[in-house]
């Protein structure tokens, strides 16, 4: 799909004939993708490191048995906010921010379909993050109904949970300009000759999570509003007293909540793909079936999400109904597996940064699906439900499944970004601190489960106290290995160490093949032509 | 970008925001869908079914009948549950009924005897009038329930039980 009719010579010179303001004034007011897609970047690496901060408090606090640090209450409001910050305030935008400067490039456009609506998209973010993080310091403290926002809980709890439902919606806003902004760049501004089927598997990707996004987070946005007039406007939606069903608020939010973790994964997929062919140094097996399995994947997410009500005394029919429809997303994500391994077979692998991330990606992320089939058992379920296995589960597909990637992606488009390398052996040393510290922060938290542990407790029973030891332990060399990352970005970008257009030897991505690194900051003002 | 393009794109960013619209709208509407779907489809019924006694033994019945009397005072006191049939474990209401026929108040107090004698540790009483001393007015009429099991430890070989209940007069600043 490579071949050009344009070179990849788009230097600086070109920049003068647009304006281009400097300091505060650029980043607030740039429509630029670029522009854009590192102000998510960067802000999606400063919650997370506050969500770090939250879930580190939260592993003191579990050291020991008993407690030490935290009162309960505040414990609650940790736990609530750290998942609400991880997902919509780190991993999403993040998606986000990569989405920004690849999908331009790697379709030969010059930039997003509406430029300044991807400006407000971006600024729409920030006071949602400080609402849901200034919400921490109102009378009676942040939501501590848990990120699942589940009635009667929600409805008694103070102001904050007002700021906590402005953030949702205001995110829900942000989320839906953009996605609109993305769909419409993939289908409409394609370069000459990059049809569907030839676009990166990124690309790809991102156009099923924007359509998923379209199609859920107003249901998200409808179902906060119906809390916040169950609150304040005498609606009883979910008040049992006034004739409603706090049941019904579950069904509404997962009808959300399923196809929201297939929208923190999909481009993970994307970004793994896209890094596996290119230190294989083969095509990646079964491109074509890498689209359809994405697809089936975000449709069947549509049908799943009373796995995540099992014990809320559905009939058995639906039990069973909804047990067979999460062990069918097995199958799609099962072939992704396959081609990813049969991509890196026989091929004449290396192992740099962000390969040994896409690596840990599939083994980890592997190990996640796998207990979420044991958990899509609706009998075992039953016994596991908000257990730690649950959780173990889940920050097995989302760290070492999404966050990882993005580890992957960042490292392997640092040189396009920056025009820089970073530094190697840095990197590889941020790889192996993370995957040792997330492995024994989280693997423990399977056998917590199983033996019983209860999530979103400040204390438990004394036979847990051995393995939440390890677990905290490992918590904290993953935490402050994050800060090496930091380190390692910002030593990239200062160094000296120049590097080339293509580092990576990729042959079948407009970024690489007709970019110069760094990037110029107008690419692709007339359209390279796709054979 | 061209003319051409831009207006592509505002095409798609209107039809784009309706599904968005209509997205939220179908969140709202999934209250009284859900709703609907499952009264038609019939799977509204609870899968929590009413717990069970698994305390009672349901392989034998017990026949427990009810005595009453009253010693040297003119009291009516009946019981209007004669008989019950039970297994033992079993918690079961009867009712007692005692009217002062006296021209004053009285105080009395019901002791309980069960025969054959050694029965009487199989039953266990949760309510019983026998708990207290009753005070009644003059011509006074009053209900009394008796809330009790028969241990399923009761031996085997015992199938009728009875509760002979005798109400004596507390003299008043007897001592």
């Amino acid at each position: 799909m490579s071949a050009t009719t344009h070179a990849p010579a788009h230097g600086h010179a070109h920049d003068d004939h647009h304006a281009h303001p400097t300091g505060l004034k650029r980043w607030l007011f740039t429509t630029n993708h670029k522009d854009i897609g590192t102000l998510y970047l960067w802000f999606s690496f400063v919650m997370f490191l506050m969500g770090g901060v939250m879930a580190l408090l939260i592993r003191a606090e579990l050291f020991q048995p008993g407690l030490q640090f935290v009162k309960p209450e505040f414990f609650n409001s940790l736990t609530t906010v750290h998942g609400l910050v991880m997902v919509f305030g780190a991993i999403m935008p993040a998606w986000v921010g990569f989405a920004n400067w690849l999908i331009p490039m790697q379709i030969g456009a010059a930039d997003m379909a509406f430029p300044r609506m991807n400006n407000w998209s971006f600024y729409l973010v920030v006071p949602a993050a400080i609402l849901l993080v200034a919400s921490f310091f109102v009378p009676g403290g942040a939501a501590a109904s848990g990120w699942t926002l589940y009635p009667p809980l929600i409805i008694q709890q103070g102001i904050s949970i007002d700021m906590t439902i402005l953030a949702v919606h205001i995110l829900g806003a942000s989320s839906i300009m953009g996605s609109i902004n993305i769909i419409t760049t993939i289908l409409n501004l394609r370069a000459p000759g990059m049809t569907l089927m030839k676009m990166p598997l990124f690309v790809w990707t991102w156009l099923i999570t924007a359509y998923l996004l379209i199609a859920v987070m107003p249901v998200l946005a409808g179902a906060v509003t119906m809390l916040l007039t169950d609150r304040h406007f005498g609606t009883s939606f979910f008040n049992a007293a006034g004739g409603g069903d706090p049941t019904m608020f579950m069904h509404i939010f997962w009808f959300f909540g399923h196809p929201e973790v297939y929208i923190m994964i999909l481009p993970a997929f994307g970004v793994v793909s896209a890094i596996l062919p290119a230190f294989a140094r083969k095509p990646l097996f079964g491109y074509a079936s890498m689209v359809y399995a994405t697809a089936s994947i975000a449709i069947l997410s549509f049908i799943v999400w009373g796995h995540h009500m099992f014990t809320v005394g559905m009939p058995a029919a639906g039990n069973l109904f909804f047990m067979y429809a999460t062990m069918l997303i097995a199958v799609p994500t099962g072939v992704k597996v396959f081609n990813w391994i049969a991509t890196m077979w026989q091929g004449s692998m290396t192992f740099e940064t962000p390969m040994l991330f896409a690596i840990g990606f599939i083994c980890l992320f592997t190990i996640g699906g796998f207990s979420g089939l044991v958990l899509a058992i609706t009998p075992v379920d039953i016994t596991l439900h908000n257990t730690y296995y649950v959780v173990a589960h889940f920050h097995y597909v989302l760290v070492s499944g999404a966050l990882f990637s993005i580890f992957a992606g960042i490292y392997f488009w640092l040189p396009k970004f920056t025009g820089k390398m970073y530094h190697e052996g840095l990197g590889k040393l941020h790889f192996w601190l993370s995957l040792i510290g997330f492995n024994i922060a989280f693997f423990p938290q399977h056998f917590l489960g199983l033996a019983g542990m209860p999530r979103r407790i400040p204390d438990y029973a004394l036979q847990f106290a051995e393995w939440n030891m390890w677990s905290s332990v490992g918590a904290f060399i993953f935490g402050f290995s994050q800060l090496l990352f930091l380190y390692n970005v910002i030593e990239c970008i200062r160094s000296s160490r120049k590097a080339p257009d293509n580092p990576w030897e990729v042959q079948d991505s407009l970024e690489w093949t007709h970019l110069p690194s760094p990037a110029p900051y107008h690419s692709f003002e007339t359209a390279p032509v796709v054979k | 970008m061209d003319a051409a393009v831009a207006a592509q794109n505002r095409q798609l960013l209107f039809r784009l925001l309706t599904v968005a619209v209509v997205m939220l709208g179908f969140g709202f509407a999934l209250v009284p869908l859900y709703r609907q779907i499952c009264e038609s489809l019939g799977i509204t019924q609870s899968r929590v079914v009413a717990p069970v006694n698994t305390q009672v033994d349901r392989s034998r019945t017990v026949r427990v009948e009810m005595l009453a009397s009253s010693s040297g005072l003119p009291w009516r006191f009946e019981a209007l549950t004669r008989e019950v049939r039970l297994n033992p474990g079993e918690l079961v209401t009867v009712n007692y009924r005692v009217v002062n026929t006296l021209g004053r108040p009285v105080a009395a107090t019901a002791v309980m005897n069960a025969a054959p004698s050694v029965a009487n540790q199989y039953i266990e009483k949760q309510a019983c009038f026998c708990f207290s001393s009753q005070q009644l007015a003059a011509g006074e009429e009053r209900v009394m329930p008796v809330v009790f099991r028969v241990s399923p430890k009761l031996p085997s070989d015992m199938d009728v039980v009875t509760l002979s209940y005798t109400f004596f007069e507390q003299k008043a600043a007897q001592s």
